[in-house]
């Protein structure tokens, strides 16, 4: 028997190793006690880079940025305790967007854990509401099985994140190492083919629909296949639409986009949503933002074709006709090879329909405003920068400005936390994004208030010298809370209003960067343009935007899809 | 409706909790659920009893098979089944109820398996419409103590579950 050359290793080593063998080139964390030998071999070599972020939170969303701007798994290292309850927000923001996340944490040691013992914290316990699955490592012996099923569970079927908790004294005792090449687990094997005859089915539907309509989600980017996609629409001529998390699958300026679906979608597409006949629905939920009430949208008969890799995505809240469970880009390659030899039914009277919606023009605002209107800057933001740039953003109303007026020509260019939700994701998402993408644009659109619950990583960006820009929308509230306290609560803006809200521009330079105040609709362009120039620094622009503004379209909570409350002006 | 479910699951640490907050945090109500090794002592079996429409139960069935630690799910209502569910039940057993007690646990088919000179304990096993009806032929103020296992199913005749 030959024998397989293996080395006595520390966990500490394996863990690097691992790392290593995975291809992972860039590490966010914070050290700590439980943590202290992982540092140790990370400091020992020069293929995993280490970068140091201020809060574990950072670590988490930086991670995040970094794999979904990459298509590469974003790691996160932090210690026991406090360090991984703080980057709990990112977990779980990561795992409603189904990111592929390796998190590594640190533990106390295995004899001393259920003991209360300092920075003792349940981390898989915690966490498992909020991963797609978790290990405790008990025994050095397991360290590099569990790295290897960590990564593959991570990355395959749909995505997710994944937590390994190391115990202190596994990091110090030693073993035999040897990665294993293959991983092979009886209890997880996810599909990857279509159903042939699902997909046949499929066909027959949309070659005999009067009104199709495609709208897909997030699982086209995660899956890449965004390309199929764009070919399969443009062969087929149907509308298209991608939802908050598919932004850029289908390209943004495309005649057949019809832009954005759900609470703030545009008109054209909430309507053609509702009034199809046949629904294809690619990588996505129909979760509560895109099609409100399930029972208003029921109202309408339409049959619904649903593609996606997890099964239990598929009728949950929306009862479906033609299921297909398999990995996207397979499915459509069936799809394209099926469609070649048929030709879809004329639809002009749909797209004579659709563009009487369309002029509509849903996202009309006041352009003769004396006062800042936040979609100018993004309007402007998205000329300035070509519609080349990366764009993270935090949560609000920005949010759904920036995704209303950036039009998105790729997958992986827009990048938010469209699931959680989270406040305070832009930044250190932007961190994440451009160290997956040195050389490359990158903005953070944001507002006063999300900024400041992730402020601290301005402090990393010195540090690494990443030239994030950063559009502060500054209106002086919580814009969205304000909003719906407008329409739904008698105008009592109850706490969403911020007195004292620092200097930004001299905040920045504090950190060491530099910023702009604008304050006039005449000084956006410039200011931008200005910016846009400086490849190398970080910039804070500071625009104070009109604080009365609100998002439209919108469906309240609760409503249908059609019934959108539609902007003063139109 | 009332619905049994099985489950082989890794025998892993932590494999239970996941199941059981699945429940929880879907929202998914459980009646029982019952849990050991199999003959295989790397793999659980588990038995979940719950309640809901077909909607509810096909996602149910979705999301535990969704679990990274589960190996298979299957709903044994949907087909013929047995379930069984094990009684130990302690009665006041004086000079004066004894031969009362042990004739209502013989007309269940029950025993007794311990026994104090004021207390018998008996152990009953069926399915739970049999467990109920055993403690209502029963003086109510005589029972002292009850546990319950919760059901164990399975398939009838070549109906096999194993991976």
């Amino acid at each position: 028997m030959d024998r397989i050359k293996t080395e006595e290793l520390t966990g500490a080593q394996i863990v690097v190793r691992c790392l290593q063998a995975e291809g992972v080139e860039v590490v966010f964390g914070y050290p700590g006690g439980a943590v202290l030998w992982i540092y140790d071999e990370l400091f020992k070599q020069d293929k995993v880079r280490h970068v140091l972020v201020r809060h574990e939170q950072g670590a988490a969303h930086a991670a995040d940025g970094y794999s979904r701007s990459s298509n590469k798994v974003g790691v996160c290292l932090v210690t026991s305790g406090p360090g991984l309850t703080n980057a709990v927000t990112g977990i779980a923001t990561a795992y409603m967007d189904s990111i592929p996340m390796i998190v590594i944490s640190g533990q106390v040691p295995t004899h001393a854990i259920g003991e209360d013992a300092f920075q003792e914290c349940d981390s898989v316990g915690i966490t498992r509401p909020c991963v797609k699955h978790n290990f405790l490592v008990r025994d050095v012996k397991d360290l590099a099985m569990t790295m290897k099923k960590a990564f593959h569970i991570a990355t395959t079927g749909r995505p997710g994140p994944v937590l390994v908790d190391i115990p202190k004294d596994v990091t110090i005792h030693t073993c035999e190492f040897q990665y294993p090449d293959t991983v092979s687990m009886r209890s997880y094997n996810p599909v990857k083919k279509g159903h042939a005859g699902q997909i046949r089915k499929a066909v027959q539907l949309l070659l005999e629909a009067e009104r199709p309509m495609v709208y897909t989600g997030g699982g086209v980017v995660l899956s890449n296949a965004s390309q199929q996609l764009t070919e399969l629409v443009r062969l087929l001529g149907f509308p298209c639409t991608n939802t908050l998390m598919g932004l850029g699958a289908y390209p943004g300026t495309d005649r057949q986009f019809l832009g954005m679906p759900g609470m703030h979608g545009t008109y054209q597409t909430n309507m053609a949503m509702q009034h199809c006949d046949v629904l294809l629905a690619i990588g996505a939920r129909f979760d509560d933002r895109v099609i409100g009430n399930p029972a208003h949208f029921a109202q309408n008969p339409r049959k619904i074709i649903h593609i996606d890799i997890d099964p239990s995505s598929i009728s949950k809240r929306v009862k479906v006709d033609v299921p297909i469970v398999g990995n996207i880009p397979d499915v459509l390659d069936v799809f394209a090879k099926l469609l070649k030899q048929a030709r879809p039914r004329d639809i002009k009277a749909w797209w004579k329909q659709i563009e009487e919606w369309r002029s509509k023009d849903c996202l009309k605002y006041d352009r003769h405003s004396k006062i800042i209107k936040p979609q100018f800057v993004l309007e402007k933001l998205y000329e300035v920068t070509g519609g080349e740039a990366f764009v993270t953003s935090d949560v609000g109303q920005h949010q759904m400005w920036a995704a209303q007026f950036y039009k998105f020509e790729q997958p992986r260019r827009w990048i938010n936390s469209g699931g959680l939700g989270t406040m305070g994701f832009g930044l250190p998402a932007a961190m994440g994004v451009q160290m997956a993408n040195p050389g490359a644009t990158v903005a953070c659109v944001t507002g006063e208030s999300s900024i400041q619950m992730c402020l601290q990583e301005l402090s990393t960006c010195k540090q690494y010298r990443l030239p994030i820009k950063i559009i502060n929308l500054n209106n002086k509230y919580m814009g969205m809370v304000r909003q719906w306290q407008q329409f739904f609560h008698g105008n009592r803006y109850s706490e969403s209003y911020m007195d004292a809200l620092p200097d930004f521009v001299k905040l920045a330079e504090g950190y060491g960067h530099s910023g702009m105040l604008i304050e006039k609709p005449s000084d956006v362009e410039p200011a931008l343009r200005e910016t846009f120039k400086r490849k190398k620094d970080l910039v804070f622009l500071d625009f104070l935007t009109d604080q009365t503004e609100n998002v439209y379209p919108m469906i309240p909570g609760g409503k249908g899809i059609t019934e959108m409350i539609l902007s003063e002006d139109l | 409706m009332r619905h049994i479910i099985s489950i082989l699951v890794e025998n892993e640490a932590g494999a239970l909790s996941r199941i059981s907050n699945m429940f929880s945090a879907r929202g998914y109500n459980i009646e029982s659920l019952t849990v050991a090794p199999t003959e295989d002592a790397s793999m659980s079996r588990m038995t979940v009893v719950t309640a809901g429409s077909d909607e509810v139960i096909e996602k149910i069935t979705k999301q535990l098979n969704k679990l990274v630690e589960v190996v298979k799910v299957v709903d044994l209502s949907e087909a013929e089944h047995i379930e069984r569910e094990l009684m130990l039940i302690k009665v006041r057993a004086g000079a004066k109820e004894r031969e009362d007690v042990k004739r209502m646990a013989d007309i269940f088919r029950g025993r007794v398996i311990d026994v104090s000179d004021s207390t018998y304990t008996i152990e009953l096993t069926g399915d739970g419409a049999k467990l109920d009806a055993f403690i209502q032929a029963l003086d109510q103020s005589a029972i002292l103590e009850t546990v319950r296992t919760g059901a164990s199913g399975i398939g009838r005749g070549n109906r096999i579950l194993r991976v």
